[in-house]
């Protein structure tokens, strides 16, 4: 069997003390194999962004371990993971989080500043990233001037430009609308088949979770079986911590 | 990031929100416009005053006087001694208290290790100075002239050649008819000297420079040989009882002497009881007291800056606060703790270069005009004063000091965004 790329066992994280402790994740374990594409499904407060965190490694989980192509990420120094952050996941945001007053160029390029790489190298493979997702016309607009869809595939390109292996995905389609919305999860999809790129996707939304390899149902910090009740009620849920 | 990305991040970041970094700009302006002003006033008068007591001149001389030590005794008034010596002031007033060098003191100096010559200051004065053609005009003397070096306008320095020399101040050019400075040197003037019994004698001397007027304006300078030529006018038919005293001597060492051996020499006529100083000691003086009152406006200056230095504080804890979420985004994206902190701190350096750079910029182009338009108005009596002189090196502090108080002012907020967690500030709301 091949090294997982990601591999996450028996994960435990809570915020707070005392009364205020909140238990986010009480044992959760996921492996995530090159190329799948998985959905983390759940409702609001049952861990699932919690869970995506301490998979891309912004966060530690309090128990349990954490393999990264077979390495455990506890053992790694910031520099390295700061590395594998950089190289190896993109990330994309339901709110964007996009530089407003920048250039599409210079925040699809961010990664690749970030990394260190040279100006030139940068807007090459940033403009051929736009050119991809046909936004290359919108490279020296400010970020602020595009509209939602347009955002995400921003968004996107700016998860792609760095050829990462792993894109994680946080309700990418939660701000958009049901058109706009299958835009950007076929780019996804397409990324996933075409290029290999494994897929993992925060969602509530059962739909965009049904269209991936493999679906986690979480619930209050467990992992649950596919129950039909753990289905959010439609219109639940569109503000995501 | 490199360097040069977090450079140019920083500069565009710093103009992001342009009203608020302008005002905090305008903060460090001042103080550094301040600062810069004082700093170039305290050059320009330090710089005038070396060169009218002449820094780079009169060297291996010493002026010496007596140590007033026995003016103000533990015992009261000292008794009156008819044997001490007087000094000829012609007309001064009686009990002037000033303790007279006498002749022997001369000799006690002169034997000192290291002194080759010893001329004691006499007071003389002329009634007029004319030049052949030209109307007369009263005239101050400065004997003590060897322990100057001239700022002269044309012509030569003094010279000790044996002949009657003199160095013509600028103003008496226009009077005694010349064209300009150079057109005097060479004339042979005429002084007039009364002697003890109301008789005038006239003595020629020669003019072999021209000087520009001075601060301490002590009169014209006039050489050894000139000064004996009208001692001996003056005292011509002076029938006295008092020993002859002089003011002080000037003590001539031999050429090249260096500052140890003239420390020792300055030790050994201590003990004999005199004050020996050079010309450095003496320019020293008055450049300790205009440092002082420059310090003092520095200071101030100082404070202003580190009023801004706050303002930058408050600007970069703002900043930080408003970009939360996009120093959560670099951090996810695997920019490290350091270089957030370079990419604020550098946000706070290039504010601080910014309001230095236009401050010291603005200092010298209005200093430079106030100076200029000063010297020919207020200050035309003093040729050669630009009352604010703009050193290269000072305004380079100036504007690398400013700096290192903004990077210090700006550890506060970049440390706050270095610290944070890319979770934390991926939720911010």
């Amino acid at each position: 069997m091949t090294i997982p790329v990601l591999d996450a066992v028996g994960i435990h994280k809570s915020y707070g003390h005392g009364a205020t402790r909140f238990d986010a994740l009480k044992g959760v374990s996921l492996r995530v194999g090159q190329g799948e594409s998985i959905a983390i499904v759940g409702k609001s407060g049952s861990g699932k962004s919690t869970l995506m965190h301490i998979l891309a490694l912004l966060d530690e989980p309090d128990q349990g371990v954490v393999q990264v192509a077979g390495e455990d990420a506890a053992g790694l120094r910031a520099r390295a993971l700061n590395g594998v952050r950089n190289r190896d996941f993109g990330f994309v945001f339901q709110q964007f989080f996009l530089i407003p007053s920048a250039s599409v160029l210079d925040n699809v390029t961010l990664p690749l500043a970030i990394a260190g790489l040279g100006v030139r190298e940068r807007n090459e493979r940033g403009m051929a990233v736009l050119r991809a997702l046909e936004l290359d016309d919108k490279a020296k607009n400010k970020a602020i001037n595009l509209s939602g869809g347009q955002k995400q595939r921003v968004v996107i390109a700016r998860a792609l430009v760095n050829n990462p292996k792993v894109i994680f995905a946080d309700e990418p389609t939660g701000n958009l609308d049901t058109a706009t919305g299958q835009v950007v999860e076929d780019i996804l999809f397409s990324l996933n088949r075409e290029q290999g790129i494994t897929l993992v996707i925060v969602t509530h939304d059962q739909d965009l979770a049904a269209r991936c390899d493999r679906r986690i149902y979480l619930r209050d910090g467990l992992e649950t079986t596919a129950a039909p009740g753990a289905e959010p009620a439609p219109g639940e849920g569109e503000v995501q911590s | 990031m490199n360097t040069g990305d977090i450079l140019r991040t920083a500069v565009k970041n710093t103009f992001r929100s342009r009203l608020r970094t302008t005002l905090t700009v305008i903060a460090i302006f001042i103080g550094a416009f301040t600062l810069s002003i004082t700093t170039a006033i305290g050059a320009g008068i330090s710089a005038y005053i070396g060169n009218q007591l002449g820094a780079l001149g009169a060297p291996d001389i010493l002026t010496v006087s007596p140590t007033p030590e026995d003016q103000f005794t533990d015992e009261g008034p000292r008794p009156y001694d008819p044997d001490r010596a007087q000094t000829g002031l012609p007309g001064g007033p009686p009990g002037l208290s000033i303790t007279p060098l006498t002749d022997d003191d001369l000799d006690t100096i002169a034997a000192v290790d290291g002194i080759i010559r010893v001329d004691p200051i006499v007071l003389v004065t002329a009634d007029f100075i004319g030049v052949p053609g030209s109307e007369r005009f009263e005239i101050t003397l400065n004997p003590a002239s060897a322990a100057s070096v001239p700022d002269l306008a044309a012509g030569d320095p003094l010279t000790e050649s044996g002949h009657n020399e003199l160095l013509l101040p600028l103003d008496y050019v226009d009077a005694l008819g010349f064209a300009d400075a150079e057109g005097a040197v060479g004339v042979t003037a005429t002084l007039g000297v009364t002697d003890a019994v109301g008789t005038q004698h006239e003595v020629d001397a020669t003019i072999v420079g021209v000087q520009n007027s001075s601060l301490l304006d002590v009169g014209t300078a006039i050489n050894q040989t000139l000064t004996d030529a009208l001692v001996a006018a003056q005292a011509e038919g002076r029938q006295t009882t008092a020993p002859t005293g002089y003011f002080g001597a000037i003590a001539h060492m031999e050429p090249g002497t260096d500052q140890a051996t003239i420390d020792e020499i300055k030790a050994e006529l201590s003990e004999e009881g005199f004050t020996a100083r050079t010309t450095a000691d003496q320019i020293g003086q008055f450049q300790t007291v205009i440092g002082g009152i420059i310090g003092v406006l520095n200071a101030f200056a100082v404070i202003a800056l580190i009023a801004a230095g706050f303002g930058i504080v408050n600007t970069l804890l703002m900043s930080v606060q408003e970009r939360t979420r996009e120093i959560g985004l670099m951090k996810a994206m695997g920019m490290s703790s350091a270089r957030v902190f370079a990419l604020f701190s550098t946000e706070a350096v290039f504010i601080g270069f910014l309001g230095s750079a236009i401050g010291a910029g603005i200092a010298i182009l209005a200093g430079t005009l106030i100076s200029t338009s000063l010297a020919d108005t207020l200050l035309s009596g003093l040729p050669g004063l630009q009352i604010m002189l703009f050193e290269p090196l000072s305004i380079a502090a100036v504007i690398l000091g400013v700096m290192g108080i903004a990077f210090l002012a700006g550890t506060l907020p970049a440390r706050r965004a270095a610290v944070q967690n890319p979770i934390d500030a991926l939720r911010y709301e």
